[in-house]
Formats: structure tokens, sequence, C-alpha cells
């Protein structure tokens, strides 16, 4: 997993509470066996006006110019501000692999459903919880200039802007902030204890014997 | 200290917990399907790893198989090739047990656990799904995980959790004749939000709940999902034993006499502690229909759609606008006057026997009316399937005019040939009522099985409270 430490970057703004996974990525795209070349199918009904199949050249399709991620504005936006909700309905880890494939490496939303939210980690993907009018304020920001930057410093769990002028602290729990920090897989980290889970499992056989073989 | 059963079941899984209270969970079952499968099993062979413990996986294919022509295979090649990486998965590194496409137990992933006694009450249940909430009907730890964790569990048997909060939602009283559970959770949906049980494991408690077969407890704590709940789960009483016997991997002779004594401690003691209360009163729920794109979108049958211009909040006003848009809708619609094209029975939320018992017991004599372009039943199982025909329940739907389908979850996501096509209208007993989720441009409301039932003889939706 790729580290996550600080981060500059464009702001993009999607400003529609409760945003599905199904939004974010549409399940046709959910046949692929891989876990990359999501991007380009990233909110592939709002960002184009035909109907996505897998398999298309997506640089052909027409494009909705309403939509904000096809605005120049935000061309290479690392950083997506959202609504309430952000990435609720179904578990598909195939949102966060197509927000990360597309650059986005950092989501702030004043909350997030929970699988989700937790999916992100896994992919080195930063979610932010930031109260709504701390999240009204960055609409207006990023509505007002062009080119709108952020800095998020993980290590002292901060969001700045580019002038000083704007400091909000956040909450991040330690275990997922030490996985970001140093682009450490969850997998190796448990395997450690892998001694207390056989114990563990010992000793469940041993009681609940109808829950083996 | 009095304990909800939450707490119980989490107690009895926690091998490690860290200062921070991020605790490594054992998991018991591990349900597997094709769609979030290939990349953890790819995870697993990079990285050299085998699966710790291959006799907690249950599999199947269930999101992409055909519901029709099975004869002729899987002909989207695409699907296919998901399907056929399940089977080499399957082969190279195996399961308890697994039911590939055209295996006559095949189904929805969340029917075939409790219907094989699969799932089992006091285990942690876990699969790479949302709906996985379905199996806390049976008192266990149940919920959907993403595909980093399907590795995660197949390499660790465990997970990495944060203890949630305890929510009770307690309903009381007898529901009106026509009321279900799939009401009680849209009513409860209604009540507390999609985001109404955020970091909260929900038990549904209440005599309302004690009253429903398991059947309806699975419909209800599949939809816990909807409402935010990671998990939802109905405590252990005499529904859930006598359903459980018998059943193929359930535990029989002494086993089953030990674990019947530990079954019946999973239930929240006397006094115990929740952070959130919930109470509805049954008496008030009517038959619930979704006008909207999300499920919290909800009114009774005999209401009328919403007025945006009546909310104040302003982010609320431009969903609802916006939803209303998708839908097609004007405010102030009486919901009795929607027109539907399609009619959809099915998915994990509402295909199982009672389910298709209850519709059929709707549409018995009757026709579909001739403006409905199509009307689906879509058993969840092979097994569920073979049953509803032993009782002719297939030729009940065949003789009004429905398609009588093989077993999948088929348009409850659409990633099948089963879809919307964009404008039309589907009455759905499925749970999720997105934009574009069971076809581009399709408009989803969400409904009971005797509210879909009814609605494709008359048309439009009606008040199954006065079906005759
Ligand atoms: S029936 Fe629908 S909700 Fe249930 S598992 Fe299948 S796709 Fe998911």
């Amino acid at each position: 997993m790729e580290k996550f430490v600080l981060l500059n970057g464009i702001v993009a703004p999607l400003d529609r509470a409760n945003v599905d996974t199904d939004a974010i990525i549409p399940k046709q795209f959910l046949k692929s066996i891989k876990r990359s070349g999501f991007g380009p199918n990233l909110f592939d009904a709002w960002r184009y006006t035909d109907v996505g199949e897998p398999g298309m050249d997506n640089a052909k399709r027409p494009l909705n110019p309403d939509f904000v991620l096809n605005q120049a504005r935000y061309k290479g936006a690392s950083i997506l501000l959202a609504r309430k909700n952000f990435g609720c309905g179904s578990s598909r880890e195939h949102a966060p692999w197509a927000l990360g494939d597309y650059g986005f490496r950092a989501l702030i939303a004043p909350s997030f459903a929970d699988i989700f939210y937790n999916n992100c980690f896994k992919n080195g993907l930063l979610p932010i919880v930031l109260n709504e009018m701390r999240i009204d304020h960055l609409f207006n920001e990023v509505n007002a200039f062009p080119g709108y930057k952020l800095t998020i410093d993980l290590p002292r769990q901060l969001v700045l802007s580019s002038d000083g002028a704007t400091q909000i602290a956040f909450e991040v729990d330690a275990h997922r902030k030490h996985c970001l920090l140093n682009g450490l897989d969850d997998i190796g980290l448990s395997l450690v204890h892998a001694e207390k889970i056989r114990a563990f499992e010992a000793r469940r056989r041993a009681e609940q014997p109808w829950l083996f073989g | 200290m009095p304990q909800t059963l939450y707490d119980k079941l989490w107690d009895s899984h926690v091998v490690y917990v860290e200062d921070d209270g991020t605790a490594l969970l054992y998991i018991d079952r591990h349900l597997v399907h094709e769609v979030t499968s290939p990349q953890a099993y790819e995870g697993l062979r990079l990285a050299g790893r085998k699966p710790w413990r291959v006799d907690s996986i249950v599999a199947t294919a269930d999101h992409n198989t055909p519901t029709t022509d099975w004869n002729e295979g899987i002909k989207d090649p695409i699907s296919r090739l998901q399907v056929e990486t399940l089977d080499a998965n399957m082969r190279e590194y195996g399961a308890k047990a697994y039911f590939p496409f055209l295996d006559k137990r095949q189904g929805i992933v969340h029917v075939i656990g409790p219907e094989q006694g699969a799932t089992l009450p006091g285990m942690t249940v876990v699969c790479g799904d949302s709906h996985t909430s379905t199996h806390g009907a049976f008192a266990c730890l149940a919920h959907g995980i993403g595909t980093s964790e399907v590795e995660h569990v197949m390499a660790t048997q465990c997970l990495v959790q944060q203890k949630m909060q305890n929510m009770l939602v307690a309903v009381d009283g007898p529901l009106a004749r026509g009321v279900t559970a799939k009401d009680v959770a849209l009513a409860v949906i209604g009540k507390i939000g999609t985001a109404g049980g955020t970091r909260a494991a929900v038990e549904f408690a209440g005599s309302s709940i004690r009253a429903l077969s398991m059947e309806g407890r699975m419909t209800l704590c599949n939809m816990a999902i909807e409402a935010g709940a990671r998990a939802g789960m109905v405590a252990v009483d005499d529904t859930t034993i006598a359903y459980l016997k018998g059943r193929p991997f359930a535990p029989t002779g002494e086993h089953w006499n030990r674990a019947v004594a530990y079954w019946r401690t999973l239930v929240s003691d006397p006094g115990a502690k929740f952070d959130r209360v919930v109470k509805l009163d049954a008496r008030e729920i009517r038959p619930q229909v979704t006008w909207g794109t999300s499920p919290e979108m909800v009114v009774a049958v005999d209401a009328r759609v919403p007025d945006p211009d009546k909310e104040k909040d302003p982010t609320r006003r431009e969903g609802m606008e916006r939803a209303l848009i998708y839908m097609g809708l004007q405010p102030n619609t009486r919901i009795e006057d929607i027109r539907l094209d399609k009619v959809f029975i099915g998915s994990c939320t509402n295909s199982r026997i009672e389910d298709l018992r209850a519709a059929a017991a709707m549409v018995r004599g009757k026709r579909v009316a001739a403006s409905i372009r199509l009307a689906m039943v879509v058993p969840g199982s092979g097994l569920v399937k073979a049953q509803a025909e032993r009782e002719g329940l297939d030729r009940v739907f065949r003789e009004s005019g429905f398609q009588w389908r093989e077993p999948g979850c088929s348009m409850c996501l659409a990633m099948n040939a089963d879809r919307l096509e964009p404008g039309e209208r589907c009455a759905s007993t499925s749970n999720r009522n997105f934009e574009g989720r069971q076809g581009a441009g399709g408009r989803t409301h969400l409904v009971s099985p005797e509210m879909a039932a009814a609605a494709a003889i008359a048309g439009h939706f009606v008040d199954v409270r006065n079906w005759k």
C-alpha cells in the first residue's frame, strides 16, 4: 500500500448528500477480476451522457459538461469534498479503488458510510470527517477560488489552506493512522498474533465443536 | 454487569485488543461469492498465503448468474469469466461447501447460508456483501466487508474491528393484515434515516419481532444496512431453534443439545444498556412504498409523494427535487396513482418460500394488468424454487402472467441480463432504490412481496390491507 503522509492537492466539490457506491462505480464494472483500471468509470452515470459498459473506449465517450469532475478547474484534483453519508450502500471495495485510480487520495465530508470508510483506509485513501459548518465553509472557498488547494498533514492531523487562514484539526484512530503513515498491510500486522489466534481457535473448538469441520 | 446480545457476541470473539480499542475478532463463517472474491484470492496468491481455515468458507455464484436458459450457460463473457474464476479458486483452495452455477442448492448467498444451517447462533458471519446483516436474524454478529477484508479473513481467520455502539429498535404490538417485516424495515428507515444506524449494531426486539418468522426476521436484518447500521440482530427464541433443527449443517445428537443450551443464552440481559433506543408502535405501520432514490424516501401507500417546497433543510430539499426528477414524479401525487411497467419479486430481502407464498396468495386466479411489460418471480435459491414448485406456486404465478425464473440476484442489481430500461418504473421487493441500481435510468419503488404482487395485478400501487 502507498504511504500517506502529506498531501497538497486541488479540491473538487461534489455537492450532494448520500452519494452511494452504485453511483461511485456502477455495477457493470464490478465484473472485472482485477483491482485496477476503475478510474475512467468513476461516477460513470454522472460523468458521461451515454450508458457505460465494460470494454468501451472511455476517451471517445460523450462527457457531461455539467458534472464537476469534467470542469477544467478541477483537473488533477486529489481531494474530494463531499456531503453527508458519502459512500453509503453496497460494500464494494471497487468504490475506493475507483476513487484512488482516478487520483483521489483524500475525501472530506461530514460523515461517511461505515463499510466504505473502512475500505478507504485499506487502500491508502484518507477519509476525513469535519462538522457541517466547516464543510459549508470549504464548499464556499472552493467555489470562490479556482485552483483552490488544501494541504493534509496526517502526522499532525490538520487540514490547512495555502494561505494559512484555515487550519482544521481532524480525528483518525491511532491504528489506522499508523498503517497509512507506514503503508502497512493489515494482514501482516494481524499475523504477528498468529499464536493467539491459534490458541483462541483451539479453545473455541473444544467449547463449540459444531462450528468446525 | 448486564450485557446486550451484541456485547456477548463481541466478547466471545475477541482474540486480542490493542490499547486504542482496535480488536482482532475471530470469524466463524465466511461466505464467498464471485464478485468480491477474485481480487482477494489473487492477493493471497501474490503473497504466497493460504486460507487459514477452509472449513469456515461456504461459497456460491449468485450475482452474475442468468435466470433463464441455464442450459445455454452464461452468455456474457465477462460475467462468465468471473464465475469461472470462482470455480478455479474453489478447486485450488477448497471450502466447506461450494454451490456452483447449475447446482440444485445454488442461490443468493444470504438465502442459502441459513437454508443450509451454515449460519448458526453465536457465530460471527462475514461476506464481501453489505447484506450479510441478514444472518443477524439468528443472533449472529454478521456484517458485510470489503475485498481487502475478505482477503484478511482468508489469511488470518480474523477481522480488525472497533466495537460499535449498541442500538435497540423496539417494535411492539400486532402488525395489521398486509403489513410485513419489509414494511417494518422501511418504516424504521423512514424514521431514523439511511444514516440513523451509523456505527451501531442494531438489535431488533419487542413483541412484533418475536411474532415474526425467521424469514421475516431475515428481511428485517437484511435492511439494517440500509439504515446505515453494519449489523442487525434478533435474539434467540423457540422460533430460531425450530428453524435450525434438521438443517444440513446444523449440529445433531449430543452437539445439538449442547448447542441449544448455549444458544438460549444469546439474548440481551434484563437491564442491559443501549447507547440509542428507537421505539415504534406496530399498529401505526402501514404498507410502505419508496418514492425516491434512497430507502429513507418512503411513505405509506395511502399517502402522497412529498412536496420539496415544504422541506426547510436546503440539502434535503435539493435531494428531494433531484430524486423526483429522476423518478419522473410530481409532488403530491397519490401513491396509489403511480403506474408501473415492471414488477420484480426476488432478492435476498424477499425471495424465501414464505415471501413467495404470500405473493402467490395475492395473485391466485387473477391476471397481471395488460399495461405491465414484465412481472417476474426469482426464487432465492434452487431449494426455495423446488419447494415452491412442490406447492404449485410456480403454476399460480405462471397462470397469472408472471415469469418464473431460475434463482440468483437477478434484477436486484442488474449485473446479469435482467434489468430496467431507462425510464421504466418497477415495483421491487429488493432493498435499494438508488439511481441506476436496477438498470441505467430505471426507477425503483421498494415494497413488500404482497404489495408488489398486488401492484402487478392492478397495474398501479394498491393498499393490500383492502385486497380481496
Ligand atoms: S440479492 Fe441483491 S442485495 Fe442481495 S446479495 Fe444479491 S445483489 Fe446483493
